[in-house]
């Protein structure tokens, strides 16, 4: 297992030196922001003082590298500084909003999973059968639907014509429904195409012919041996998805009102309030490269082929 | 020796020839590539004919006009400004076709370079391009797009260059996966020996062989920067009213969606159709340029 140890703290420090790039990144862009960093993030209305107060509290009159170590420093301890709107730790903002954008981000690749990996499946074992036409038809639409088109559509026939849901919130227990099939239909399709492709090869090979031929009835067959070597492609494509799926749920949480942290940023930006702005980015991605490490992690189990060392 | 040699230049002539032939014939005969082909030819008519097409000014404000439904003097009815929704549409495709152009531009000539020199010296230089790759790509494109325009500000201009940067490290990774496989090449090695500079080489003989998929990379890039860019507008944060851009008309008829639902859903319908029609025919050119499906 020496091998696998070793591969785990090669991701964990890939996985870092990506999050430390992404923080790089977010720290040059806030410094290419026209005009004076200090005056932008204390907000237009703030007083002289109040500028000079920030000026000096993020450390913005000392040298850019002196502020690049700085501006590490404070996100090694949590600290993404504090909210122009509300005053409020932008830590605490995003947190109060981030368990909504994660059930409706967990919603939907669920239902991508399920949904996605059955239509590929079916659609492979049925090669060239009506299911498979409309399962790869459906699935192509479905990778170039907008969503914040779908998800108007949807509020135009379930909320205004038949007023089954509601349009907008999150307040009933309902109000989920339509924003993770909005959100979830992109991905179902992805999952779904890619499913059928790599079950499509696996499907070609002699080990599979092998298993029919000693008399192993077709489901087992079709799970136990092929299902499980085509997931591997599929678990990489579910796992990208969820970094999709979080920017999906920027534009899904706009058309339903859905108080996650896309709206947040989103609200965030029309009021300049760049330190918040900077938090969810960060917080996006620092998610984003979680779920793929995680992913890298699952090879290991999913697939005994794959040594590392 | 020699004339074996000059045979097989001949040889290479002869398939580059019939290389785009086979690909065309390949292409015609994938149906869906077709019907894609068919709406970005329908799509690219509209941009060029929009002023014949209808009679309406498209950023004209008529308010005793407004939010008329679907009638005959307004196909696709009106909005909340009395300007008419299909003329909007119409000279919304140049703007889309446009964005999409320029931005998979920006990709192009930004990544591709990139992605040859990762490939083809390794090394260190392979490796920080490689980390910058990867830290682009660990944001969601939209989401990317969003943080460039909050830094640089809305408008055309900056909408293409934030959805462009998006589809930089897409070219990156494909390049330098190309010129990978493609530099240990007999043929490379053979140019290397007669002394052809690494220029040379990178361009006249790896990335002649790596165009087919780029060319697929591009068209599918195509679809999905006209849909960030899209979004971006839908957002209020894209291409500013009054300018017609599908985007920005879905946001607006958003606010109207329970009085006007059709100022919704035709703009959207653009949207969906154009990139269905890039995503089609990126998947016909991939299966037209796969060799591994030459067989017949």
């Amino acid at each position: 297992m020496g091998g696998f140890t070793h591969y785990l703290i090669q991701r964990l420090l890939a996985a870092l030196v990506t999050l430390i790039g992404v923080a790089t990144i977010v720290f040059i862009l806030m410094r290419l922001l026209p005009g004076d960093p200090a005056r932008i993030i204390a907000g237009l209305l703030a007083s002289p003082e109040e500028v000079e107060r920030i000026r000096v509290q993020l450390g913005l009159d000392k040298p850019l590298p002196v502020q690049y170590v700085l501006f590490m420093g404070r996100l090694f301890v949590g600290d993404l500084g504090i909210s122009a709107r509300t005053n409020q730790p932008v830590l605490m903002e995003v947190a109060a909003r981030l368990p909504n954008t994660l059930k409706l981000a967990l919603v939907s690749t669920a239902l991508a999973s399920v949904f996605g990996v059955t239509a590929g499946v079916l659609a492979a074992t049925r090669r060239y059968s009506l299911f498979d036409y409309i399962a790869s038809f459906g699935s192509l639409i479905g990778i170039s639907m907008p969503v914040y088109w779908l998800g108007l559509l949807l509020i135009i026939v379930f909320a205004v014509k038949l007023h089954w849901l509601p349009a907008a919130g999150a307040d009933k227990p309902t109000s989920i429904i339509m924003p993770s099939l909005t959100l979830a239909l992109f991905s179902v399709a992805l999952v779904a195409r890619m499913t059928r492709a790599s079950m499509l090869e696996v499907l070609n090979q002699d080990y599979i012919r092998t298993a029919r031929a000693k008399g192993l009835r077709e489901r087992t067959v079709i799970f136990r041996h092929a299902l499980q070597n085509a997931f591997i492609p599929v678990l990489t494509v579910i796992g990208l998805q969820f970094g999709a799926l979080l920017g999906g749920a920027v534009l899904t949480e706009s058309v339903f009102g859905w108080p996650g942290i896309g709206l947040l940023m989103v609200d965030s930006i029309f009021a300049r309030d760049y330190p918040v702005v900077q938090g969810i980015v960060l917080v996006f991605s620092a998610l984003f490269i979680l779920v793929n490490l995680i992913v890298d992690i699952l090879y290991a189990y999913i697939d005994p082929r794959i040594h590392y060392g | 020796m020699a004339e074996a040699t000059l045979a097989g230049v001949g040889d290479l002539e002869l398939r580059k020839e019939s290389l785009l032939a086979l690909t065309w014939r390949r292409f015609r005969r994938h149906r869906p590539a077709l019907v894609g082909m068919s709406i970005l030819v329908m799509f690219a008519l509209l941009a060029v004919l929009a002023p014949v097409l209808t009679p309406y000014d498209p950023t004209a404000q008529r308010l005793t006009q407004a939010l008329i439904p679907p009638s005959p003097a307004h196909p696709l009815g009106t909005d909340h400004l009395g300007r008419d929704i299909l003329a909007r549409i119409l000279y919304g495709t140049r703007l889309s076709l446009l964005i999409g152009v320029f931005a998979v531009l920006i990709g192009l000539v930004v990544g591709v370079p990139l992605g040859a020199v990762s490939g083809y010296y390794g090394g260190k230089v392979d490796m920080i391009i490689q980390r910058v790759a990867d830290t682009l790509l660990s944001f969601p494109s939209i989401l990317l797009a969003l943080s460039l325009v909050a830094v640089l500000g809305v408008g055309l201009q900056n909408v293409i260059i934030s959805v462009g940067v998006g589809t930089i490290p897409s070219f990156i990774r494909l390049v330098r996966g190309t010129v990978l496989a493609l530099r240990e090449e007999t043929y490379v090695e053979a140019a290397r020996c007669v002394g052809v500079s690494d220029w040379g080489i990178i361009w006249k003989h790896i990335m002649r062989n790596a165009m087919a998929p780029i060319i697929v990379q591009a068209t599918l890039s195509m679809g999905t920067t006209i849909l960030v860019a899209a979004g971006l507008g839908f957002l209020g944060l894209g291409v500013q009213p009054p300018t017609p851009e599908w985007g920005a008309m879905l946001g607006e008829g958003r606010q109207y969606i329970f009085s006007a639902p059709y100022m919704a859903t035709f703009p959207g319908l653009a949207i969906f159709l154009a990139v269905l029609g890039f995503n089609l025919v990126g998947d016909g050119l991939r299966d037209a340029l796969d060799p591994r499906l030459w067989q017949r």
